[in-house]
């Protein structure tokens, strides 16, 4: 049965285990931003040993390009952009220690198969309810790439996010298991 | 003869990038709020109430409904007797969504060079501007603001008369399912079908303009969209992709004389933030 959870932000190997898809979690705490064009520079630097500007590790990952900030608040609107297009990088980014993602539609096979080996969560945020969800960002801020404008790597303090588990740890996959259940001949 | 500055079209197509982005039509709110009742899946249902909290956020505070704010996409029906002054047409499109974008606090979406560098052009613009000269003096000009997320979901297919409308209807709702949650449903389906190469995939996207609801005049299609309407509900996809009833808000087809060896098809997905104003000039 599936429930709300108030969770921490990083996520500990617990908490990404427990998690099940169609749990509902409200997340606090501190996460970052990504899309396509950071995830490639990211990629490049690991696959060159090089450090990189930001630690993944045990981080959760936002795939979000926000709109910019109107004056007083924190961010513009931020809702979440499709995640098969960060399906290259993913696996990459889970082995070297990251610990959720954010973002709507499904992931792939070598995604999935990166999760259940080391331990990551893919969570779904509601595309298109950008207004309603940038109000549970209380900060943000540039921590890399400033260069790639909406698409650089933010660091977000969030209240509450609301997100649902939609492909878990364990290879459990809502997208699958939602549309079987609805689906009529 | 009737003259008509370069600013005032500039005018106009800023106010309209920001009402577009920031005011859900009337037509979809209404359809979206009918789609809650229909919906079955309580993570369904918890989804189309956000989505219809967040299009009265947005309109209230002036915000944009979703962060892609979209590629700057423009019809514009251009009266025969207008006579443009004071600048260049199209670049007081562009000089609008320019203004609009930065003064709405829209984001700037689009890159320079598409496959090699990718570096953002810092403004939105350019803008993709459709124009079809009219008989009179007026200047009709449409918004539509295309997110990239449905936009990538979207298809032509270059099908032989033999497939018949039983292979359209098949190739629509196939499409619909493969998209799945991707393009952010429940969807809106523009479909073209005739033309050539080109003009079909701009068939799909006119009939994204049509008011949610509204049937094509001819019979035969109206039943054509009611058809897919229903198959493509049935798929089980549900908001989000993430299971349920509502997977499809509506279905649009418009039509064009075609080829006789030929039959286009097009498929433009459009999300639930369908989002298009007008104005005239």
């Amino acid at each position: 049965m599936a429930s709300t959870k108030r969770l921490q932000a990083p996520l500990s190997d617990e908490d990404v285990k427990k998690l099940k898809i169609g749990d509902k979690v409200l997340l606090n705490g501190v996460i970052l931003t990504g899309r396509d064009a950071a995830h490639k520079r990211l990629v490049e630097l690991i696959e060159a040993g090089k450090d990189l500007p930001v630690d993944i590790t045990g981080q959760i990952i936002y795939y979000v390009g926000p709109s910019p900030a109107k004056p007083g608040k924190p961010i513009g609107s931020a809702g979440p952009t499709t995640s098969y297009r960060m399906d290259p990088y993913a696996p990459i980014l889970i082995a070297q220690g990251l610990k959720g993602m954010i973002g709507k539609g499904p992931r792939g096979e070598g995604v999935v198969e990166a999760m259940k080996r080391y331990g990551a969560v893919y969570f779904g945020a509601v595309g298109g309810a950008a207004a309603l969800i940038a109000r549970a960002i209380k900060k943000a801020e540039v921590v890399a790439y400033e260069d790639l404008g909406p698409e650089a790597i933010r660091r977000l303090e969030v209240e509450d996010l609301p997100v649902i588990v939609a492909q878990d740890a364990h290879g459990g996959d809502l997208f699958r298991e939602g549309v079987e259940q609805y689906r009529r001949e | 003869m009737r003259e008509v500055q370069a600013h005032q079209i500039t005018d106009v197509v800023k106010d309209l990038c920001m009402d577009a982005n920031y005011d859900l039509g009337q037509d979809v709110v209404d359809t979206l709020k009918r789609s809650l009742e229909k919906e079955e899946s309580p993570t369904g249902k918890e989804i189309l109430e956000m989505i219809l909290e967040n299009a009265a956020i947005a309109r209230e505070e002036r915000l944009p409904i979703c962060q892609d704010t979209g590629f700057a996409v423009l019809f514009v029906e251009l009266g025969q007797d207008v006579h443009i002054v004071g600048g260049e047409f199209e670049e007081a499109i562009n000089e609008g969504v320019r203004q609009g974008y930065s003064q709405g606090y829209l984001r700037k979406s689009i890159v320079d060079d598409p496959v090699l560098d990718r570096k953002n052009t810092s403004d939105n613009t350019p803008a993709v501007i459709h124009t079809r000269v009219v008989p009179g003096e007026r200047i009709r000009i449409v918004f539509a603001p295309k997110g990239g997320g449905s936009e990538n979901m979207s298809e032509v297919k270059m099908m032989k008369a033999a497939d018949g409308i039983e292979g359209v209807k098949d190739f629509v709702v196939d499409k619909v399912m493969r998209s799945g949650g991707n393009p952010c449903p429940p969807v809106v389906v523009g479909i073209g079908i005739g033309g050539t190469f080109e003009k079909v995939a701009m068939l799909a996207k006119q009939a994204l303009l049509r008011p949610l609801g509204q049937r094509h005049p001819d019979a035969r299609f109206a039943a054509v969209e009611e058809e897919i309407l229903e198959r493509a509900n049935k798929l089980g996809i549900g908001p989000m992709g993430l299971g349920g009833r509502v997977s499809v808000l509506d279905v649009h087809v418009e039509v064009f004389p075609c080829h006789i060896a030929s039959m286009p098809v097009a498929v433009n997905m459009q999300c639930h933030a369908a989002r298009h104003k007008e104005a005239v000039i």
